[in-house]
């Protein structure tokens, strides 16, 4: 169906450089108008996303409509979109004027009419009386606002802006996202913004897609994905949070961290698996031990300026992140309150790791493309082909990445309370799911083994 | 003391590269026909030299003729060839780019001697009469590498969004080439043609073996075959010092450029 309201529409578009995939199977919908960001750590495939809307690369698959006409194979030059660079890619020969008049020129506006738009947005950009200056003597700042006012002097119907203020101090930063925000106000036309800055996309969008390595995590208003995140991943990248296993018990009761605590989530069924999302903010901690519905002792107790940032164990030993205004010194017994409302539950995206297999020989077996020892299998004839599961807390992960079975990189980690749960990248591509007290950084390069009575072969059911 | 010596040794160094030069052109002031003879001060070998009063002047002002057509020929088609190259290599990855850059490096290091023999068999086995045309295209071979050496740092250094920004502006692909990257790039092409230009200008062994037979001869061939004939025509004498003189006028220019764009460089 073709919205009208839509001005972009990205249908199922896929990318793969090598055997590397950047995009999976992506679909966005624009609104006309709309400030929408596109957010995700390096490497997300943002910058790629957004390049393909300006031209500079074409999907595998998929298509990408602007207006309702498809635009996948039409070259930039054709393209009713302008881009601001990231490193703002002003001609260095051209000066402030020229730079600026360059798509007018190319578009036959006549010479009196291209005078009075370049005027128009220099004072938008408040960079009257720069006219002449050479663009390489200008600041950072000031580069970025001709790059601005370079693309939005074309009036295109949609303004791309990859990383814009990326190069710019912390104070420039925040002066320009007020001035973009006012900027996308008074022109009314569509933005799609890329930044892996979450305060950023925060700030500044009407929608934000969080990528992560191709996929979309979620889609959703600013307030949405951070009170409502869908997935571990989105809560952990958007703000601090305390993310921790749970079950739901039934409707409106959870438990997690060892309480049963009432909720507002409904349908995920009885004693059902899930992950538990509090922000720190959201979890109110008193003296008064008494009336809370658990208690903790205060770990650590940081002052931030405008709360202070608490680490405490918690009585069934977990370990949660709090922030108040009012400061508990460290030792203190204190007690918390979680209100039901600030619980946001989430499904598990997976309880298991699970491959498809193929049996070797009696007791061994071939999976995530390498030969493991199993258990002696009876069952099974080699070469068949069966299921493999294997719990996160049953996989070891070791130093030397030469002395396990397979080799692999710590992808992502997050901490759930009381341990950590890892994504392991193989080298292969394929990713491991992993629960373990011990200690690794995001990038370490490690072994991994399975004990043979932990892996657990089923018959494949087609 | 140590300061002494090393400001003796620069000396010593300085005298003993230029002293040939000086010599000639000292004596280019003088009627003797013989090099190193001193008969008084006279400017008669200059005015021999413009009014093409002198032996053989005739196929001295043909071979300057040659020389300089040659070698602007040859240093603007190289310029464009290079230039292009370097734009093509700059966008390859990889294995290839490197593989490329070796092989552009080659011609560089490659004798003059071996340059100018292969190409003169390869003209020979193509059956291509040898004259204007072997010695031109001899001379982008061996011009082309020095270009695409000039052009590639610019493109090194230039922001690889510039281009798509002005595709991005509505330009065409072409467009953006004229009005965008050649801009750009225009200091490393100046600099790549005056190299390649002089280049062409001082060569002799890749000159002398595909000439042919026709009797063409550039500025270094006629002066290898008067030295031959019995000692230098005392016009050529004149002629050396105007070259010098000439090419250090250039040098000077191309240095003073540089440095007021150094300098208005640093005062940003």
């Amino acid at each position: 169906m073709n919205n009208r309201e839509n001005i972009i529409e990205i249908k199922n578009v896929s990318k793969s450089f090598g055997d590397k995939c950047i995009l999976n199977n992506v679909s966005i919908s624009v609104k006309q108008g709309e400030f929408l960001t596109l957010l995700g750590p390096s490497g997300c495939g943002k910058t790629t996303l957004l390049r393909m809307i300006a031209g500079f690369g074409s999907p595998d698959s998929g298509e990408i409509l602007i207006n309702g006409t498809d635009i996948t194979d039409m070259p930039p030059h054709e393209r009713p979109v302008n881009t601001v660079f990231q490193r703002y890619a002003l001609f260095p020969h051209l000066d402030v004027y020229e730079n600026i008049a360059f798509g007018l020129k190319l578009h036959k506006v006549p010479e009196d009419e291209i005078d009075k738009r370049v005027r128009k947005v220099l004072k938008m950009v408040s960079m009257t009386d720069y006219e002449d200056r050479d663009v390489e003597s200008l600041s950072g700042g000031q580069q970025q606002r001709v790059a601005i006012a370079r693309a939005i002097v074309n009036q295109p119907k949609v303004l791309l802006l990859d990383e814009p203020l990326s190069a710019l101090d912390l104070k420039m930063r925040k002066d320009m996202q007020i001035e973009l925000k006012e900027m996308h106000r008074k022109l009314g036309i569509t933005f799609i913004y890329v930044t892996h800055d979450q305060e950023e996309a925060l700030t500044l969008s009407d929608t934000i897609v969080v990528l992560d390595n191709g996929d979309i995590k979620q889609i959703g208003t600013p307030t949405d994905i951070y009170n409502e995140p869908q997935n571990a991943f989105v809560a952990d990248f958007i703000g601090e949070s305390n993310i921790l296993n749970g079950k739901m018990i039934k409707d409106k009761l959870v438990e997690f961290a060892g309480h049963e605590f009432e909720c507002v989530d409904e349908g995920f069924g009885e004693n059902v698996d899930v992950d538990v999302v509090v922000r720190p903010e959201d979890i109110y901690i008193t003296n008064k031990v008494e009336s809370a519905q658990f208690t903790a002792k205060v770990k650590s107790c940081t002052f931030k300026g405008v709360h202070y940032e608490m680490f405490v164990d918690t009585d069934k030993g977990y370990e949660l992140m709090i922030q108040d205004y009012n400061a508990f010194e460290p030792d203190t017994e204190v007690g918390l309150i979680i209100r039901p409302a600030d619980i946001q539950v989430m499904h598990k995206e997976r309880s298991v790791n699970t491959y498809e297999g193929e049996i070797i020989s009696e007791n061994k077996v071939k999976f995530l493309n390498a030969e493991w020892e199993c258990e002696p299998q009876t069952e099974f004839e080699p070469g068949q082909k069966v299921n493999v599961s294997v719990n996160f807390s049953n996989v070891d992960l070791i130093d030397h990445p030469e002395d396990g079975t397979l080799e692999g990189e710590v992808y992502f980690l997050l901490y759930k309370g009381n341990h950590y749960h890892l994504t392991v990248m193989t080298d292969h591509r394929e990713y491991i799911w992993v629960d373990t007290n011990d200690i690794w950084d995001k990038g370490d390069l490690v072994g991994i083994n399975i004990a043979p009575k932990d892996i657990k072969i089923t018959k494949l059911d087609d | 003391m140590k300061r002494f010596f090393a400001q003796c040794y620069i000396w010593l160094l300085l005298v003993v590269l230029y002293a040939p030069i000086v010599f000639i052109a000292v004596f280019s002031f003088t009627e003797s026909k013989v090099l190193g003879n001193w008969t008084g001060f006279s400017t008669k070998l200059y005015t021999n030299l413009f009014t093409g009063d002198m032996q053989g002047s005739g196929s001295l002002m043909s071979a300057i003729q040659n020389t300089l057509l040659i070698a602007l020929v040859a240093a603007s088609i190289s310029t464009l060839i290079g230039t292009i190259a370097a734009i093509g290599i700059h966008n390859m990855k990889g294995r290839g780019k490197q593989a490329i850059t070796f092989l552009n490096n080659i011609p560089m290091l490659n004798p003059d001697i071996i340059t100018g023999v292969s190409l003169f068999l390869l003209f020979v086995f193509l059956h291509i009469s040898q004259g204007y045309t072997t010695v031109i295209l001899a001379h982008i071979t061996f011009c082309t590498p020095y270009v695409v050496l000039s052009v590639l740092p610019k493109l090194t250094q230039m922001n690889p969004n510039i281009y798509e920004a002005a595709l991005d502006l509505g330009a065409t692909p072409f467009y953006a080439l004229r009005k965008v990257l050649l801009p750009i790039l225009k200091p490393g092409m100046v600099s790549g043609f005056i190299l390649a230009f002089t280049m062409s200008l001082d060569d002799f062994a890749v000159t002398f073996f595909t000439r042919g037979t026709i009797g063409l001869d550039t500025l270094s061939t006629y002066i290898y075959t008067d030295a031959r004939k019995g000692g230098l025509t005392p016009e050529l004498r004149p002629m050396i010092t105007i070259l010098f003189v000439g090419i250090l006028a250039l040098l000077i220019i191309i240095n003073l450029r540089k440095a007021r764009a150094a300098e208005k460089a640093n005062a940003k």
